[in-house]
């Protein structure tokens, strides 16, 4: 499936350059995002899937010498012009990361953190706010009787689902997912990707991933990136049962990277 | 034999690891020693001033040699006051110091105002005396000290505080010269510190689409707060023991009086001061009773520190 062929694309990348400094880091990207679907990167390190990733929300920003060129359109608007507010992007599409990063606070005000900033809630619909949040990350009966416990005293696994559930809590429309289990066990990476399946009924995913399994059980669509370009694109059971590049299928059948 | 050998053997080659344990914990055990020594030797030696004025040592204002009448309530208050001064103008900068630094200024600026900060805290603090006497406390006295009277003087409840004739030296003197002396050590602390923030925590923060402000605040803050406690105690430590440069624009006057701007005396430049001239048995054991309570403020000040951190995890959840 070719990326026109999508209908009303949630993000629609038009030839994205990405340079650190004078490097080129990502070549003429072109993609479309649909909507409440699995967006799956892959490829070997290097390859830049991380760093299209991070242009969707624009978290390169913080570091000087990073750049983009190009368009990304969410929902038809481009979200590269300067005039956009990089803090209300950054509330519509929320981001998890390699490894758990709980705040130095408690369970409850981890979720709140964000949901604070930018809607002012009574205390009842704020506790509302903070289980629908932990319900739909799966995490509300392990935590519902320790709420103003420490976030760091839970287990990696449960951690990472605070994370989700801390992104999810503000409302984002799209969630970025970089490589979130890459630090978990098998039984935590089980339970993060169930939740997965469960959580694009409501938002649009884009998933960074390292494990081809993880990307073939878990996304609609598949980027396969190498070298900072966008090798192929589509349906993923097309992708890794029939790919149409050469690339492609020696990554996938485990001939190199 | 063989049995015996080995004995031997395994004695030889454990002999440098005993020694080592034993110098360690030779060294380990000569602080408290020392600790220990110097505690019973200030009391020791301002016992004849503790039988002579009791508790009334504390809480009397009157520094009278000549009568032989001691009280220490000035140089206490003097030393409390001047401190806080401090850490009321030094923590502000240097948080915004050290936020600058690590999250704000442009990479080619942070290494020169890194070294520039730490050339600051070496100063010796004689230097900083002599500026803020000679160059400091005319400017102040001339400029800034009749304006806070003439505008601040006349407002109510802090006015006070801030009313009488502009003389350049006092108290509210020894406190800025003070805050300009612990910015270095504070703001160098917290930089430290800001900087071990994993990246990724961060950017968590920053993918809720929090501002600079909310990160730092609400997430570098609480993530690194023992060690920006423990900053600011090193500095208020190195305010409330300062002799030298808070001798030099303090004054040196044996008075208690509302305003800032009056001389004062802290503890530490009492005795600076006036040990050369102590004589008699009872001077001198009032100027050792000094030196007893400058130690126990210390004391109380890094227990309060510890109590605070130990608040701090309980709010936090640490412990449930």
């Amino acid at each position: 499936m070719l990326p026109q062929e999508i209908n009303n694309p949630k993000l629609l990348v038009n030839n994205l350059n990405f340079y650190y400094g004078n490097d080129r880091a990502l070549k003429d990207i072109n993609l479309s995002i649909p909507e409440k679907m699995v967006t799956a990167f892959i490829g070997p390190s290097g390859c830049g899937k991380s760093t299209l990733l991070r242009t969707f929300n624009r978290m390169y920003e913080l570091y000087p010498k990073q750049r983009a060129t190009g368009e990304i359109l969410l929902d038809g608007k481009n979200l590269l012009e300067k005039r956009q507010d990089l803090n209300s992007l950054r509330a519509k599409i929320g981001m998890v990361f390699q490894k758990p990063t709980p705040f130095p606070m408690s369970i409850y005000d981890n979720i709140t953190f964000g949901v604070k900033l930018y809607e002012n809630l009574n205390q009842h619909e704020m506790s509302e706010r903070v289980e629908w949040a932990l319900q739909k990350a799966a995490l509300w009966n392990e935590v519902k009787d320790k709420l103003k416990q420490s976030g760091t005293g839970l287990s990696g696994g449960q951690q990472q689902r605070l994370c989700i559930a801390r992104a999810i809590a503000v409302k984002p429309e799209v969630l970025l997912l970089d490589e979130p289990t890459s630090a978990l066990d098998p039984i935590s990476t089980a339970h993060i990707e169930r939740l997965v399946d469960e959580l694009k009924k409501e938002f649009t995913i884009v998933i960074v991933t390292h494990n081809m399994q993880q990307a073939a059980r878990i996304s609609d669509y598949t980027a396969y990136m190498y070298l900072g370009e966008l090798i192929e694109f589509g349906d993923t059971s097309a992708v890794f049962t029939n790919p149409k590049r050469k690339e492609t299928e020696d990554y996938i059948t485990g001939r190199f990277g | 034999m063989q049995k015996y050998f080995s004995q031997v053997r395994s004695m030889l080659q454990n002999w440098p690891d005993l020694l080592f344990r034993g110098i360690t914990r030779i060294s380990a055990v000569s602080v408290l020693i020392l600790l220990f020594a110097i505690i019973v030797s200030l009391i020791v030696g301002s016992l004849p001033s503790i039988k002579a004025t009791g508790f009334q040592f504390l809480a009397s204002p009157e520094w009278d040699p000549v009568t032989d009448r001691f009280g220490a309530l000035v140089p206490i208050v003097g030393t409390l006051v001047t401190a806080s001064i401090s850490l009321l103008i030094a923590v502000p900068v240097s948080f915004g110091i050290a936020l600058f630094l690590t999250e704000l200024s442009p990479r080619w600026l942070r290494r020169p105002l890194g070294i520039a900060i730490e050339l600051l805290a070496g100063i010796p603090s004689i230097i900083y005396g002599m500026w803020g006497l000679f160059v400091f406390a005319p400017l102040f006295g001339e400029y800034i000290e009749p304006w806070m009277s003439n505008h601040i003087g006349n407002l109510p409840i802090i006015g006070p505080f801030f009313s009488g004739p502009p003389m350049g030296i006092g108290i509210l003197t020894a406190g800025i010269i003070l805050a300009i002396m612990v910015i270095p050590f504070i703001a160098s602390v917290m930089r430290d510190v800001f900087e071990v923030v994993p990246a990724m925590l961060k950017e968590s923060a920053y993918g809720l689409g929090a501002t600079t402000w909310e990160v730092t605040w609400n997430v570098v803050l609480p993530y690194t707060k023992i060690g920006v406690v423990g900053g600011i105690m090193l500095g208020l430590g190195r305010a409330l023991g300062e002799t030298m440069a808070v001798t030099f624009v303090i004054g040196n006057a044996h008075s208690l009086t509302q305003s800032l701007l009056m001389p004062g005396n802290s503890i530490s430049s009492a005795l600076a001061n006036e040990f050369n001239e102590a004589v008699g048995e009872l001077y001198t054991s009032a100027l050792i009773e000094l030196g007893l309570i400058l130690f126990f403020i210390t004391f109380v000040v890094l227990t309060f520190a510890r109590f605070l951190l130990y608040k701090l995890g309980k709010r936090e959840g640490k412990v449930a």
